[in-house]
């Protein structure tokens, strides 16, 4: 399949003059200054940056969680936020993966994965069909009856991320969505994310801490700097996809990580 | 992995199943024996000290009168106006506890209004109170279910609070990221999150119901369990009323494990519905 990032008519996202202060008990804390951002439909984007600059809060101002202070975003050409006030079509295109799976205990696997699909009043056997068929596309077919505890963390995770697919939605936001993982299991689900990436076409933004990470997955890495958050540099990586857990030995890869490595320990 | 372990030892599956096993055979073994022994040395002491039969009859005349009770269909009408009793005040209870609870965690003007009223009706030795409430209510079975009803109704409040409260921030995300209504948040967030909590408001709210309703007919009207004990005892008939003591005691104990039964039907997933 071939991947064309940043050429479609319309981008998927947009922020535009988009800050966000945080009211606190003593003196509000300036998280995030006025951000300019486009990304394309399709696009890979990762944000980088060390910890409190800002990352988490962009992105659940993206995904309708918090309102921004002041600025304009709008995803899939809808205007998400009219002041406080969030406009909930805007949000029906985006999926979000939290750095906890945040999976129901009470539900069980399939009935959490179709969880949005239940909401969303689909009937019952249809529901059952489609977490079926997700759990096969993220790995943990066969698990479907299990109540969430009986399952390992990076399960819990991929349980996560096929709920966000469940109503297949444009964009998918994920925060550190691996962040709890060992390196080996988080390199196995980088592959996996590529690969569902590029069979479903989606818009991605992910936010991460580790840099092989966003080399690894971003057609564009956004680094931010803190106090108070803002974009430092963008970075593109022009390595081709599918990309191969060996491609980390590739001097393209070494370099961009290196010249993230010194990037970032110049702002933090 | 099977070739790595010991010979003779079965797989670990076979192992834990055993484990499980043992455990939940385990309280079947122990309890009959204690009961048991306690049982003998009642009997022991009756025989030995020779103790007055006004003040402590032999287990076996428990006994017999127990299965006297139990053949009895007045005895049965006063068992069934203790449950009506008990079950009605702990309806109540459960309605006006868990709704109340929930706009108390929701709405926080009305936590803070509510909150003085709530402590001072709990504060208030409400046991006292029942003299008044046969007055207001009457001798018949409605001042039982409100004494009942009052006081099983504060753990059903204080627990759903609490459970309403504690919902896990990133369930809430969750939610509000997938545009849910209110209702659907209630019932397929709010409500399933906060039930361990809640049944445990159950299960000391059932045992304070079942309290309040005998306390309730100590002091009025001619029907139920608690009356029963009181004619009993002015009577001074002891086995008679070891044996209506031994009755309520196994009805609160059968209330308290429904609520268990209702807690794993409930709540298969949670930790405390397993054994
Ligand atoms: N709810 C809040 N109230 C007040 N301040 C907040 C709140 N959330 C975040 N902040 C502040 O905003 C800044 C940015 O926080 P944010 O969580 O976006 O950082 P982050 O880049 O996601 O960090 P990390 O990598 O550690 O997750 C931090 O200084 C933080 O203290
Ligand atoms: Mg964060």
């Amino acid at each position: 399949m071939e991947h064309v990032p940043m050429t479609a008519a319309q981008p998927a996202i947009v922020l535009s003059g988009i800050a966000k202060w945080y009211g606190t008990r003593d003196r509000p804390v300036h998280a995030l200054s006025s951000t300019d951002l486009s990304v394309g439909e399709g696009e890979f984007v990762v944000l980088l940056g060390p910890s409190g600059c800002g990352k988490t809060t962009l992105l659940r101002m993206v995904g309708g969680l918090i309102a921004p202070t002041s600025g304009r975003l709008t995803v899939e050409g809808q205007l998400l936020w009219q002041g406080e006030q969030r406009r909930p079509e805007a949000v029906s295109e985006l999926g979000m993966v939290f750095q906890d799976a945040n999976l129901f205990p009470w539900l069980s696997i399939e009935d959490n994965i179709a969880l949005p699909l239940e909401l969303k009043g689909m009937a019952r056997a249809e529901r059952r069909m489609k977490a079926h068929e997700l759990c096969r596309l993220v790995g943990i077919g066969g698990f479907e009856r299990r109540w969430p505890r009986e399952l390992s963390g990076g399960m819990r995770q991929r349980a996560a991320i096929a709920r966000a697919l469940s109503y297949d939605p444009k964009i998918l936001l994920m925060d550190e969505p691996f962040g709890a993982l060992d390196a080996m299991t988080r390199d196995a689900m980088n592959l996996e994310l590529q690969s569902i990436w590029m069979d479903t076409g989606k818009t991605i933004i992910l936010v991460t801490h580790s840099i092989s990470e966003a080399v690894f997955l971003a057609d564009r890495i956004v680094l931010l700097s803190p106090r108070p958050g803002k974009i430092d540099t963008i970075v593109d990586v022009p390595i081709p996809r599918p990309r191969r857990s060996d491609v980390q030995s590739m001097a393209a890869f070494q370099d961009i990580a290196l010249a993230l490595r010194q990037r970032l320990a110049a702002i933090s | 992995m099977s070739d790595l372990a010991p010979v003779g030892t079965p797989p670990s599956d076979v192992l834990a199943r055993r484990q499980g096993l043992r455990e939940g055979l385990l309280p079947w073994i122990t309890t009959p024996i204690l009961l048991g022994a306690l049982i003998g040395l009642w009997h022991a002491y009756v025989k030995w000290s020779g103790i007055s039969h006004f003040i402590l009859p032999a287990p076996a005349d428990v006994w017999t009168e127990w299965l006297r009770l139990m053949t009895n269909p007045r005895g049965w009408n006063h068992t069934y106006w203790t449950l009506y009793a008990t079950l009605a005040g702990f309806g109540w209870a459960i309605i006006i506890g868990v709704g109340l609870g929930v706009a108390i965690a929701r709405v926080r003007w009305l936590e803070l209004t509510l909150n003085p009223f709530i402590v001072a009706t709990q504060v208030i030795p409400k046991v006292a109170l029942v003299p008044l409430f046969v007055v207001w209510f009457g001798f018949g079975v409605t001042s039982k279910v409100i004494v009942a009803a009052v006081l099983a109704f504060f753990p059903i409040l204080t627990n759903t609070v609490l459970g309403v409260k504690s919902i896990d921030e990133g369930h809430r995300d969750v939610m509000t990221s997938l545009n849910a209504t209110r209702w659907q948040i209630f019932r397929r967030l709010e409500l399933p999150s906060a039930l361990p909590y809640i049944i445990t408001g159950l299960e000391v709210g059932i045992v304070l119901a079942i309290i309040g309703a005998i306390v309730g007919e100590y002091l009025g009207g001619n029907l139920g369990l608690g009356r029963m004990l009181i004619e009993r005892m002015n009577a001074f008939e002891m086995d008679e009323m070891f044996a209506i003591l031994i009755h309520m005691s196994m009805l609160g104990f059968l209330l308290y494990f429904s609520i268990g039964i209702l807690r794993r039907l409930l709540i298969p997933w949670h930790g405390s519905a397993r054994r």
